[in-house]
């Protein structure tokens, strides 16, 4: 066998292609149940605690502070083990699928706020005081100017900032969630080949490419709007 | 609230896993200190093919990147540690960490310092050619200084996720911070090393993110 047919059939193995692609294509359905999952919890979460920080009541806004740094300092796999094997032993039974959620989100929480919080803060004062003598409330005026112009801004890096952490949903591997990384690795201990750890990272490429690139073009286009 | 006591901050078995989870932070500190540095200069590198005269160059730059940074680093990290095999070649622990990190990385600093330098006015580069420093001397001592210094938060805070990732190196069983308190979990049923392990990347990482946040707000007023 010459070296080019052996490494077709090691890493392009027809037979393995076919026979496992079913496996690889569930796993990519359960990689994309988590990730959507994860994106809307974690972004409507991260806003909500960005507004509330907007209040300014010291107390509260000290708790979300160490919320946020906590979860920006710790790594998401350590977690995972936090919660998965440390749950069971108070009494608290969660399946796989569900911690995955649970800890990429709260993640995904602690950066999106911070990520609109700052946003919040870059708006000048002005429009604050202006609209504020406009007669708006201090509520309507984050409402309905300040949350506008912030959440423009926050576009670019939210979207690479959650490209990031959705990527992590192959973390879910390592406490048997069935996403794509796990379906590749299984199926490379059945077949003794290489070909599905091969499709698992196709399968990744095919999925995030359009989403990297995406982040690529908002970057862009909403430069101009920088502070 | 004793049962939790109990499962995850028991200072007994904390103590008892001492010794094992200070030598995963050791192995944590050598990873980090291999794959920094490499990233940095992978990074560099990537950025300056990126920013090439010839479109051709730049495209295939600007392709690499994107497939690296879609792709998961767990994903890489595996297939070079159990794919690799298959082709004859059989990278340690350690060397399929440094691959993989180089590889995820450098595409993350490329871009960091790909915006740095693009934020640096063609002024610089005209005024530096003109006073007869040569185009390399023009980008270590004129355009490299001002780019760094206007994305540090950004370089700073990509570090932070190296570091963080250091804790997938666990998977291909490399000893480091988790896996060694990973271990301890499993041999005494409770979680209390990997709150000990949490706590360790927590005074590490706490007073960069804090540093962090100064960091973006300052410039960002």
């Amino acid at each position: 066998m010459t070296a080019w047919s052996s490494f077709v059939d090691t890493f392009f193995n027809w037979h393995v292609i076919e026979r496992y692609s079913p496996a690889i294509a569930k796993g990519v359905v359960v990689t994309i149940e988590v990730a959507a999952a994860v994106v809307i919890t974690g972004i409507v979460l991260g806003l909500a605690l960005a507004v509330v920080r907007a209040f300014r009541v010291l107390v509260v806004n000290a708790l979300i502070v160490v919320f946020v740094d906590m979860f920006r300092a710790l790594p998401p796999l350590v977690l995972m083990l936090l919660v998965y094997f440390g749950l069971p032993n108070i009494g608290i039974n969660l399946p796989s699928f569900a911690v995955l959620w649970l800890v990429l989100a709260l993640v995904l929480t602690a950066f999106a706020e911070e990520i609109f919080w700052a946003g919040i803060l870059s708006i000048p004062k002005g429009q604050w005081e202006a609209a504020r003598s406009t007669g708006l409330s201090f509520v309507g005026t984050l409402a309905y100017i300040v949350l506008p112009q912030a959440i423009r801004l926050t576009v670019p890096p939210l979207t690479n900032r959650t490209i990031a952490i959705t990527k992590n949903t192959s973390l879910g591997t390592v406490i048997g969630v069935g996403e794509i990384l796990n379906q590749a690795t299984t199926a490379q201990s059945f077949s003794g080949n290489a070909t599905p750890l091969m499709m698992g990272a196709i399968a990744y490429v095919v999925l995030f490419i359009p989403v990297v690139v995406l982040g690529r073009v908002l970057e862009s286009r909403f430069a101009w709007r920088r502070v | 609230m004793e049962a939790i006591v109990q499962q995850f901050f028991n200072v007994a078995i904390m103590a008892q896993a001492l010794p094992l989870v200070v030598a995963g932070l050791r192995q944590t500190i050598v990873i980090c200190l291999i794959v920094i540095p490499l990233g940095l200069a992978g990074g560099l590198a990537v950025a300056l093919i990126s920013l090439s005269r010839l479109r051709a160059v730049r495209w295939a730059a600007i392709a690499a990147i994107d497939f690296f940074r879609s792709i998961p680093p767990l994903v890489l990290l595996i297939f070079i540690y159990a794919g690799l095999p298959f082709a004859g070649i059989r990278p340690s622990p350690l060397a399929a960490v440094a691959i993989a990190f180089l590889l995820n990385t450098s595409s993350y600093y490329g871009e960091i310092y790909r915006a740095g330098i693009e934020s640096v006015g063609l002024g610089q580069w005209d005024a530096a050619r003109s006073t007869g420093l040569r185009a390399a001397q023009t980008l270590a001592y004129v355009v490299l200084p001002q780019a760094v210094r206007n994305v540090l938060p950004d370089l700073v805070s990509n570090t932070v996720e190296v570091v963080k990732l250091t804790s997938i190196a666990s998977v291909v069983a490399l000893p480091e911070l988790l896996y060694s308190a990973d271990m301890a979990r499993s041999v005494t049923f409770n979680s209390s090393p990997i709150v000990l392990a949490a706590a360790i990347y927590l005074a590490m990482l706490w007073p960069v993110v804090r540093l962090i946040s100064r960091l973006e707000r300052r410039i960002a007023t």
